[in-house]
């Protein structure tokens, strides 16, 4: 009898789709990508270390979506009488001088964090790849005066001037978030002009301005997707920055106010119990460690796969 | 032929490296001005009325009007700028409203600190970065090299200010190793003259060892702990420029000749390595006066960065902002500084 069984069967499908992915001679532009974001994927797989890092900001991402069903206790309601408790079956990580649940603020400060980290890059990398690209492809003064003005931000001290906007915007979640955007789109404009430069003469650019291409959508549909791999490793390599950063104007008190469940503040408010109730500063740094790491984890594999002319640091 | 070519070959080389120069001095300049544009337009659009806070809001409309003009504020922004300009490049940072005196004399007062803890981290960085990096580079893909790499990570994903309290909890709360938080004992403070505001030098000018053993103690902690992102930075980059130069040609070359490994690495390799990472030194001395704002608050060390965030939350603005703009300008002449270091340094670069 020629009956296979269901395992073989299996396997023979997973096979023939991997045989497709590989082919050298794809049949359609679909198919080409897909195998090519299949090549990207496996050699992204062979770094564990990446895979780690994605899995914490998968989880991340998930626990944040998922808060309110994780969270054991409600985030900002206080109980006087479990004030300070310390670790144990009840409050896990232990409780904050109001009696809240330190674990379950961690579960809702991780929307915070992710709120922080998007909304950055979505502010900061597009301003940095207009900018950069514009720089790149003009040329001339346009170039020139770009670039003096991203000079004159990246000669600033990020976090100083993080602190200066927001003494003066005052404190509060949204403005930290401008803060850090503005001080942070000055290394994706120089890489996108970077990028755009070593391009702008390449014979397919020269190809589409004879078709009669003019510089928006030059810019737009040829340049700018060229620049897309070395930025998002950068972006991702900087979201561990930008979390520190958001998490230190927190600690300063000019970040998240009370009572949002943000992990700098969280360790501000814990620092006045350090020498006795340790947890409280303690836990949320923990946090802010992993998910830090998580990004940094990332952004190397991604390097690697994405970007593989950056030597590896 | 060859003298008499030389000689404008030698005219224009100097040209060019006057022309270098001044290229670079304008663009200094031009970066300094700019940092200035953008501290004055941050005092620009804070929300507190200046006028209402030096007259309070019970002064008359005349009064009002009267301090509004002495205070500048009716004049074109652009005049105002160019005001603010010329009272910043003598000196004049405004008054504190916190200390209530005149924010130059406050940051000359702190800074010293500041600059004792940043030099004594970057010391500990320089002292234990380099070798650490070169070792990792000659054991590649060895255990020296996976420990650089965790501690590469881990320096660039802890925050500083919990590692300090952290720190602190452990070596002063548990162990009791450390001393407290501040720059002495309250006990020597105030005994020392102060010269140069930097107490380890200070006492031992003045011969005084207890004081100075007590600053050695103090300082210990948060230079070790600013210190580390420091160490993990420099080893880093170690790492990568020794890599690079141990795959060159000249390093066969001397091993074939029968120079020891020890020499190699270490005067042939090392030696050029020397000249990038100047810079690197430079730069991560820069970070440092940057991170030194959340150590000092941690570590209630009465330098810069606490100043700056005293002031940040009493919403002074002039201590923020003349805060702000000494930082820049260090970070300014640091870059500048590591750059022209690298050119006497570099044969190449001249």
């Amino acid at each position: 009898m020629t009956g296979k069984t269901v395992f073989e069967e299996k396997n023979g499908r997973v096979e023939n789709v991997r045989r497709w992915l590989l082919s050298t001679a794809p049949h359609s532009r679909r198919q080409a990508r897909l195998g090519r974001a299949y090549l990207a994927w496996r050699r992204f797989a062979e770094n564990r270390l990446a895979v780690i890092g994605l899995s914490v900001i998968v989880l991340l991402v998930a626990v944040a979506a998922l808060a309110p069903a994780l969270a054991p206790y409600p985030p900002n309601t206080p109980d006087l009488t479990q004030r300070l408790a310390p670790p144990g079956p009840d409050h896990w990580l232990g409780t904050d001088e109001l009696g809240r649940d330190i674990f379950s603020r961690i579960i809702h400060g991780s929307r915070l964090t992710l709120y922080v980290v998007v909304l950055v890059a979505i502010i900061a990398a597009p301003a940095g790849l207009a900018i950069g690209t514009v720089a790149g492809y003009t040329g001339g003064w346009v170039d020139t005066a770009l670039m003096r003005i991203t000079d004159i931000f990246l000669a600033f001290p990020k976090l100083i001037l993080a602190l200066a906007f927001v003494s003066a915007l005052g404190p509060g979640i949204e403005n930290a978030i401008i803060a850090i955007a503005v001080t942070a789109w000055p290394p994706y404009a120089r890489i996108a002009r970077a990028e755009t430069i070593t391009i702008r003469r390449s014979d397919f650019i020269r190809a589409a301005r004879l078709m009669g291409a003019g510089p928006f959508r030059l810019i737009w549909s040829h340049v700018m997707p060229l620049c897309l791999p070395s930025l998002i490793v950068r972006v991702t390599l900087d979201m561990a920055g930008i979390i520190l950063t958001a998490a230190g104007l927190g600690f300063l008190g000019l970040g998240a106010q009370p009572p949002l469940p943000e992990w700098g503040a969280m360790i501000s408010s814990g620092r006045k119990f350090m020498l006795d109730q340790w947890w409280v500063a303690a836990m949320p740094g923990v946090a802010i460690f992993f998910v830090s790491l998580g990004f940094n984890l990332l952004g190397d594999g991604l390097r690697d796969v994405l970007d593989p002319k950056a030597e590896a640091r | 032929m060859g003298a008499a070519t030389r000689d404008p070959d030698q005219g224009r080389r100097f040209l060019r490296y006057g022309r270098r120069t001044a290229a670079l001095a304008g663009s200094v300049a031009l970066t300094f001005l700019g940092l200035l544009f953008v501290t004055f337009l941050i005092g620009r659009v804070v929300p507190i009325d200046p006028v209402l806070a030096a007259v309070g809001d019970r002064a008359p409309a005349e009064v009002y009007e009267r301090v509004r003009v002495e205070l500048g504020l009716h004049l074109p922004l652009y005049q105002q700028f160019l005001i603010y300009l010329g009272k910043v490049v003598r000196g004049d940072l405004g008054h504190s409203v916190l200390t209530a005196n005149p924010v130059t004399t406050d940051i000359l007062r702190v800074f010293p600190a500041t600059l004792e803890l940043a030099t004594a981290a970057t010391l500990f960085g320089i002292l234990l970065g380099i070798p650490m990096g070169v070792l990792a580079a000659v054991h590649q893909g060895r255990w020296p090299d996976q420990m650089l790499r965790v501690i590469g990570l881990f320096g660039y994903s802890i925050p500083v200010f919990w590692l300090g309290l952290m720190g602190l909890l452990l070596f002063y709360g548990r162990l009791d190793w450390a001393p407290g938080p501040g720059r002495l004992d309250v006990f020597y403070e105030g005994l020392l003259e102060t010269r140069t505001g930097v107490i380890l030098i200070d006492s031992a000018l003045a011969g005084e060892w207890d004081i100075f053993r007590n600053a050695l103690a103090h300082i210990a902690l948060p230079a070790l702990i600013l210190g580390y992102f420091s160490l993990a930075y420099i080893s880093r980059m170690t790492r990568s420029f020794m890599l690079e130069q141990l795959n060159q040609e000249y390093i066969t070359t001397a091993r074939v000749k029968g120079v020891s490994e020890g020499a190699v690495i270490w005067r042939h390799a090392l030696g050029n390595v020397r000249i990038p990472l100047v810079t690197v030194i430079a730069l991560s001395y820069g970070n440092l006066l940057e991170g030194s704002v959340l150590t000092e608050t941690v570590f209630a060390w009465p330098g810069l960065g606490f100043y700056l965030t005293q002031s940040l939350l009493s919403a002074d603005m002039n201590a923020v902002l003349g805060g702000t703009i000494v930082v820049g300008a260090v970070f300014i002449g640091i870059n500048l500084l590591s750059d022209f270091l690298y050119r006497i340094m570099d044969p190449r670069a001249r």
